[in-house]
């Protein structure tokens, strides 16, 4: 996650339900792209929820790279399922910045914030009962907090606890050199 | 205070005399396991982290094991194994099991303890969500990301929260139409898919000691489907007499206190349990398989980490025997070693390939994932359209073997053989 993420995220939602899994978010016939190399990981990002059911709305435009909405709001266990670190790279790359669940299956929320290509906050209130795709959200990452824009409802986030210094040295790799685990990248 | 077995590894790996629940500590790696979906990414990001000229900090605690996508035309599954071989040989990785050679082994998390690099007390980390497997054998073992695993690929460490333990003791004497994976379904099915969530499950009790490795395996294999860190169990002497056949290395085993507090305890006595299955699209909707012989079926898959081991297939045989299927059954053994097992004639002269044959199953595919989570569209056993599966895996989400609209069964390998022999889910009690 690098330092330069705006601390307000302001944009329209996707909403999903409750144990959303990594097949959903990335089906494994894609799995064949290799993150590290950038065509490849906007291509992941092209097929980003393609595997979720045929009644969701459509999260990229067909033939499209990129995603018009900017977070995904879900229920609980999001990410359950595979370690393929494909699923919150292929988020990022569609354009999410941040998911607001209700909760997380463990390995998806360790790779969100290892990779830093997004926020993976929670809040404790159902906010899948209170967006609709397509409706706008402001997250304000400074207070905690996710508005309603629309009706200007707000609702706490709950702190990131121990990721929290991981997130903001900017990741795995940018939180081990700031602490010394290993040595600081030659300038 | 005492800790866990979880906790007493982890302390030992972070070099400090105790750790509790919740705290976050450096630990040193014994085994870093990837394979052909995400070595590349993690070889990717090792080499844009730490150089081009980086070297792994051990290569003989790097195991690369190619599984996923071997028997297609995807170029790029292709591609991906040529970028794993092309990094073993630059770094002289001596455990690079290449396929197309005769080291091709197969489905890793079973071929990993068989190559002899799973040891009791020791830390395991890999590229797959089912590396949790390996705490059947003593280990603390997870799966993480390609970010994780390029970390750990430069540094041999990784930052970890220890996680609290949930104890599942597992009582009573285990009726014989009843496996490991009927335990594991019941217990999902009674915590939920997030019920261990960041949680280490730990097996215990007398009818856990009686189960075979290959069983024990599918019940730490699971672990994940509950959302579980890892999945563990004591080692006994079953475990350490094999594990001394196959490895090279000096182990020193773990084993937990015996005051040591856990979250919380469950359990289960088994000689009650029934067959079961899992039902669309979840892991922990759990329904007993008598109940379910209304769902007529398309296909039968045998095969994957989870229900691909050589008992597995020992217990399909005995009710395929002198039976024919009904449907069509995809037999994938998870690695060359179980593959060969299945040629080999048993007592009473035959070969499981042969019963399978006689029984009219599909001839045998080489070993590999295959169609357990889908893959390319050529692979075997893929589910193309509308087929219902009854599968020996671990996974039955939307689309998980391919199709979306292809509702998947998750069943042990006996209800799996019931059902292809009479085309529905069938309680296997009805041919023992």
């Amino acid at each position: 996650m690098t330092a330069t993420k705006p601390v307000t995220i302001r944009g329209p939602v996707y909403v999903v339900g409750d144990d959303i899994d990594t097949d959903q978010i990335i089906p494994a016939q894609y799995l064949n792209l290799v993150p590290t190399i950038p065509e490849e990981y906007k291509k992941l990002g092209s097929y980003a929820l393609s595997g979720l059911p045929a009644e969701y709305p459509p999260f990229v435009p067909k033939g499209g790279m990129e995603s018009p909405f900017r977070l995904v709001i879900a229920g609980r266990n999001f990410g359950c399922g595979s370690s393929r670190e494909h699923a919150p790279i292929a988020l990022g790359a569609a354009g999410i910045e941040a998911v607001v669940a209700l909760s997380y299956a463990r390995i998806f929320f360790r790779n969100a914030i290892a990779t830093g290509e997004l926020y993976p906050l929670e809040c404790g209130e159902r906010l899948t009962d209170v967006w609709a795709t397509g409706d706008e959200a402001e997250l304000d990452l400074q207070a905690e907090l996710i508005r309603h824009v629309k009706s200007g409802r707000a609702f706490p986030l709950k702190p990131l606890g121990a990721a929290r210094p991981v997130v903001e040295a900017g990741g795995l790799f940018a939180y081990a050199r700031k602490t010394g685990m290993i040595a600081a990248r030659t300038p | 205070m005492g800790m866990t077995l979880t906790e007493k590894i982890l302390a030992r790996a972070a070099g400090q005399s105790a750790v509790k629940p919740g705290d976050n500590v450096w630990i040193a790696v014994d085994i870093l396991l990837s394979h052909d979906i995400c070595g590349p990414g993690t070889i990717g990001i090792f080499q844009r982290e730490f150089g081009k000229d980086a070297r792994v900090w051990d290569r003989e605690k790097v195991v690369l094991l190619p599984d996923h996508y071997i028997f297609t035309k995807d170029d790029k599954a292709h591609r991906n194994v040529d970028i794993l071989r092309a990094f073993a040989k630059e770094q002289r990785l001596p455990y690079f099991y290449d396929p197309g050679t005769r080291r091709y082994q197969g489905v890793c998390h079973v071929a990993l303890p068989q190559a002899g690099h799973v040891r009791p007390g020791e830390v395991i980390f890999g590229t797959d969500s089912h590396t949790c497997t390996h705490g059947a054998f003593g280990a603390f073992a997870s799966g993480i990301g390609n970010t994780d695993a390029g970390f750990i690929l430069g540094t041999g460490k990784l930052l970890v929260k220890v996680p609290e333990t949930l104890r599942f003791t597992l009582r009573g004497v285990k009726p014989d139409y009843i496996m490991a994976k009927d335990m594991i379904l019941k217990i999902i099915g009674d915590i939920g898919v997030e019920g261990a969530n960041y949680c280490a499950m730990e097996f215990n009790g007398d009818a856990v000691s009686a189960l075979s490795l290959d069983e024990r395996m599918t019940l730490c294999n699971m672990a994940v489907e509950a959302g579980a860190k890892n999945g563990i169990m004591a080692p006994d002497d079953t475990v350490l007499d094999y594990v001394r056949k196959r490895t090279h290395k000096a182990f020193e085993p773990v084993f937990g206190d015996p005051g040591a507090t856990v979250a919380r305890e469950y359990t289960t006595d088994v000689s009650r349990l029934e067959p079961c299955v899992a039902e669309p699209h979840s892991p922990a909707k759990f329904a007993l398989a008598r109940e379910r012989t209304n769902v007529k079926i398309d296909r039968v898959y045998i095969g994957s980490c989870t229900g691909g081991k050589l008992t597995d297939f020992v217990a399909a045989a005995t009710i395929l025997k002198r039976r024919k299927v009904k449907v069509d059954t995809f037999l994938v053994p998870a690695t060359q070693e179980i593959a060969d097992a299945l040629a080999t004639p048993r007592s009473g002269g035959q070969s499981l390939v042969e019963i399978f044959q006689a029984a009219g199953c599909l001839d045998i595919a080489p070993p590999s994932c295959a169609a357990c989570l889908g893959g390319p569209v050529d692979t075997f056993g893929r589910t193309q359209a509308r087929e219902v599966v009854v599968s020996t895996t671990n996974r039955n989400f939307i689309g998980r073997m391919g199709s979306k609209d292809a509702p998947i069964y998750l069943a042990s390998p006996l209800t799996a053989a019931a059902s292809a022999v009479t085309g529905h889910i069938t309680d296997p009690r009805e041919f023992l």
